[in-house]
């Protein structure tokens, strides 16, 4: 059986809930005729996939749903081999470019090609333009996006690309000016409640007013958190009485806030040692190692005097910079640890910190 | 075999767009040298060559949607024609090829076919048609610099019949020996009055009114960049013949379609950091029945209200880095402090870094230097 966020995922841009001006805009662009290259944009969580599988569906009618999958070789230019899963209707096809790793210009341009230079052979069809859509845009290498460029402009008459991307600074800019830009912010707190009574009522129940507020409150704009958690709480308590309730966090997160905890508590070598333990767990539990230094972040600014917080952050922001560069992310995340202490030390008991300032 | 031609014509018709479905890019490319906006020097010198038989190599650079590729093409239209259009202009994608390997063999073919040349044109008109074929290189800057030394032997072996036109970004890019062979064309980016008067003929053209505000809302989020500002008014245009009736194009439709902040969220988000805002934008947002939470809170709490929204890291530091420098009361030590941080955050952007992190790092550097 499904899960909710699936199973009562809106198909048609009609079944959408919010945001009904940007749904609008789609309509109405889906039945032009003149249907641009777009990339959808904002917080993850908020719908923007969805919205993409109903434009299609506006675009091109049941068909798009037929998906199938297929194994797909393709040659490096140093001739390795690369075998890639590739999901395709007879209107559309779908790359995560992620999944390709830094071959993603061979395969993008493959498919593109391909695509550009086969015509829509189904007389039926309703566009004669296959969409490709290309996921986690941001991913994308530079290689690959010079690639997309020239692509974008050549191909037009029998090609769309629709990207989708949590933000648009790691595109470059030709490509962003190709495409029509659609912001999809994440739903406000009124309309993650419609969404979450809706689908209650769909399962044949009622969530009290309290609870719905604390469940939109935790998930931070992500629907596809509230509604998980949503289904999580009806299995544990099935009448959701809020006071009875409490929204478990996920492990790692309560597991990060207690390193926050041991860093706060005691400052010295031995506990770097035992908060390095912790964070190696966190890593090798595939949790990434910037959302690891942002949630201690959070847990250690909650603990400490106001003077604290900005420098606490300003370093979290350089170390996780590093983290990006560097080879190592264990380094960076203790280095981290390590200059927190040392200035939450500084703080209590004045000692002279020269020589830690400017590293 | 008659059967079928008919079949193979529509078949062929299917690829070309109907003028209605062009971009207007395409549709509204320079036809002559003449028709190319702002580029006096540039195209005084070249309407010469259209007189003479001699035209030297060339080398167009400058930043992009500024008329390099339009005028290359114009300029190789006005002296073959149409009809010899195919056979004497190649054009190539320095970096869409695999190789220099390939450049070479195609740019051998296309010397090898001899030019043949009607004096009368299809159309009625006449062409100078000199003795000598186009090699149109686009983007080739992204050629390496081993491409480009064995592309100067190529440059030199067909010289006889050939003439090239590098096109390029960044001049400095070009190595040497091959930049000196060429004459150079600056292109500049298109001053604002260009770009308007270029940006109301399209519009008359298509019929849609456009006013003044988003003329200027066009010319400021496109920066000399005529491709873009053409490419954001289709998109405003198709977005307001959507709606039935139609409605008017805004400024505002302008910004969310170039992925530029609001106004009077930038605004906000400065009065959160300390900054007295000084625009009646403010006004609108800020009702101030609301509390304001101060300190590192306060400045936590908008960043996570703007990441929500979904608006561009990037964007967002530009457009506060303007709001703040531009500033009539902050002074040029807070404004310098300020400066620091940005150049900061713009390189930890480029190299990936977390967006969130980063935008509050730039707000609470802000607000420590403005307080
Ligand atoms: N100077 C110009 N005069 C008229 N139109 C221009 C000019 N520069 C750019 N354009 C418009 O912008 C589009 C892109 O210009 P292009 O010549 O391809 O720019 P690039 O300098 O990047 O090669 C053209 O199709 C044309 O519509
Ligand atoms: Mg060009």
């Amino acid at each position: 059986m499904s899960l909710w966020v699936d199973k009562h995922r809106p198909r048609s841009l009609d079944e959408l809930h919010y945001h009904e001006g940007l749904s609008a805009r789609l309509r109405a662009l889906a039945a032009s005729g003149d249907f641009p290259h777009m990339l959808f944009y904002g917080p993850s969580g908020g719908g923007k996939k969805t919205r993409i599988e109903c434009t299609l569906l506006e675009l091109f009618g049941k068909g798009v749903e037929k998906l199938k999958i297929d194994q797909r070789v393709f040659m490096t230019p140093s001739r390795r081999k690369l075998d890639v899963n590739i999901v395709q209707s007879n209107y559309h096809i779908e790359i995560t470019p992620s999944e390709v790793g830094t071959y993603d210009r061979v395969v993008i341009q493959e498919i593109l090609k391909e695509i550009a230079q086969t015509q829509q052979v189904d007389l039926s069809a309703k566009q004669r333009f296959k969409v490709v859509v290309i996921h986690e845009a941001d991913s994308l290498t530079r290689d690959a996006q010079a690639a997309l460029r020239r692509t974008m402009e050549k191909y037009m008459s029998n090609m769309r690309i629709i990207l989708c991307s949590n933000s648009t600074s790691k595109l470059i800019a030709p490509i962003r000016s190709r495409c029509l830009l659609m912001r999809v912010a994440a739903p406000d707190a009124d309309e993650m409640q419609t969404v979450l009574d809706y689908v209650a009522r769909r399962e044949g129940f009622a969530i009290p007013e309290d609870t719905a507020r604390e469940i939109v409150a935790d998930a931070n704009g992500n629907l596809r958190k509230a509604l998980l958690v949503l289904e999580a709480l009806k299995m544990q308590n099935t009448d959701l009485e809020s006071s009875a309730l409490t929204i478990a966090k996920p492990d790692w997160e309560t597991y990060c806030y207690k390193v926050a905890d041991m860093i706060v508590q005691e400052q010295t070598p031995a506990r770097i040692m035992e908060v390095r333990a912790k964070l190696y767990e966190l890593l090798t539990h595939c949790i990434p190692a910037s959302v690891v230094i942002k949630t201690i972040a959070d847990g250690v600014v909650e603990k400490v005097d106001e003077s604290l917080k900005a420098d606490i952050m300003h370093w979290a922001a350089i170390y996780e910079a590093r983290m990006r560069i560097g080879n190592k992310k264990i380094f960076h995340l203790e280095a981290w640890v390590v200059k927190v202490m040392s200035l939450y030390k500084h703080f209590f008991y004045g000692i002279d910190m020269d020589g830690f300032d400017d590293c | 075999m008659s059967f079928f031609q008919p079949h193979v014509a529509k078949a062929s018709q299917k690829h070309t767009l109907g003028p209605e479905h062009q971009p207007w890019v395409e549709k509204y490319r320079p036809k002559t040298i003449d028709d190319v906006s702002a580029q006096e020097h540039t195209v005084a010198v070249l309407r010469k060559t259209l007189t003479s038989t001699n035209l030297p190599h060339m080398l167009f650079y400058g930043p992009p949607g500024t008329g390099k590729t339009s005028t290359i093409l114009a300029l190789s239209r006005q002296l073959f024609g149409p009809d010899n259009f195919r056979s004497r202009v190649l054009e190539l994608n320095a970096s869409d090829e695999r190789g220099i390997s390939i450049v070479r063999e195609k740019i051998k073919n296309f010397a090898r076919q001899t030019p043949r040349a009607q004096a009368v044109a299809s159309d009625g008109k006449t062409y100078p048609c000199p003795p000598y074929k186009i090699v149109i290189l686009d983007e080739a800057d992204s050629m390496t610099q081993d491409a480009q030394a064995a592309l100067r032997r190529i440059m030199e072996n067909y010289a006889r019949i050939t003439r090239f036109c590098l096109v390029c970004n960044y001049v400095t890019r070009i190595i040497e020996p091959l930049a000196s062979r060429c004459s150079k064309f600056r292109f500049k980016p298109l001053d604002p009055s260009s770009t308007s008067s270029r940006l109301s003929q399209i519009a008359v053209a298509e019929r849609i009114p456009v006013t003044d505000e988003v003329i200027s809302a066009l010319i400021s989020t496109s920066q000399g960049d005529l491709r873009r500002s053409i490419t954001y008014l289709q998109s405003a245009s198709r977005l307001s013949m959507s709606t039935s009736p139609p409605s008017d194009i805004t400024p505002s439709d302008i910004q969310e379609i170039a992925g530029v902040v609001p106004d009077a969220v930038i605004q906000d988000f400065a009065a959160a950091l300390g900054i007295d805002v000084l625009s009646d934008a403010a006004m609108d947002v800020d009702d101030t029945a609301k509390p304001k939470v101060k300190g590192f809170d306060g400045v936590r709490k908008k960043v996570r209200e703007i990441i929500r929204e979904g608006y561009s890291a990037s964007q967002i530091i530009s457009q506060l880095h303007d709001v703040i420098i531009e500033h009539p009361i902050l002074n040029a030590r807070q404004k310098s402090r300020c400066a620091l941080a940005f150049a900061e955050v713009d390189k930890a952007l480029c190299d990936g870094a977390d967006e969130e992190l980063w935008i509050l790092e730039a707000g609470l550097r802000v607000h420590k230097a403005v307080s």
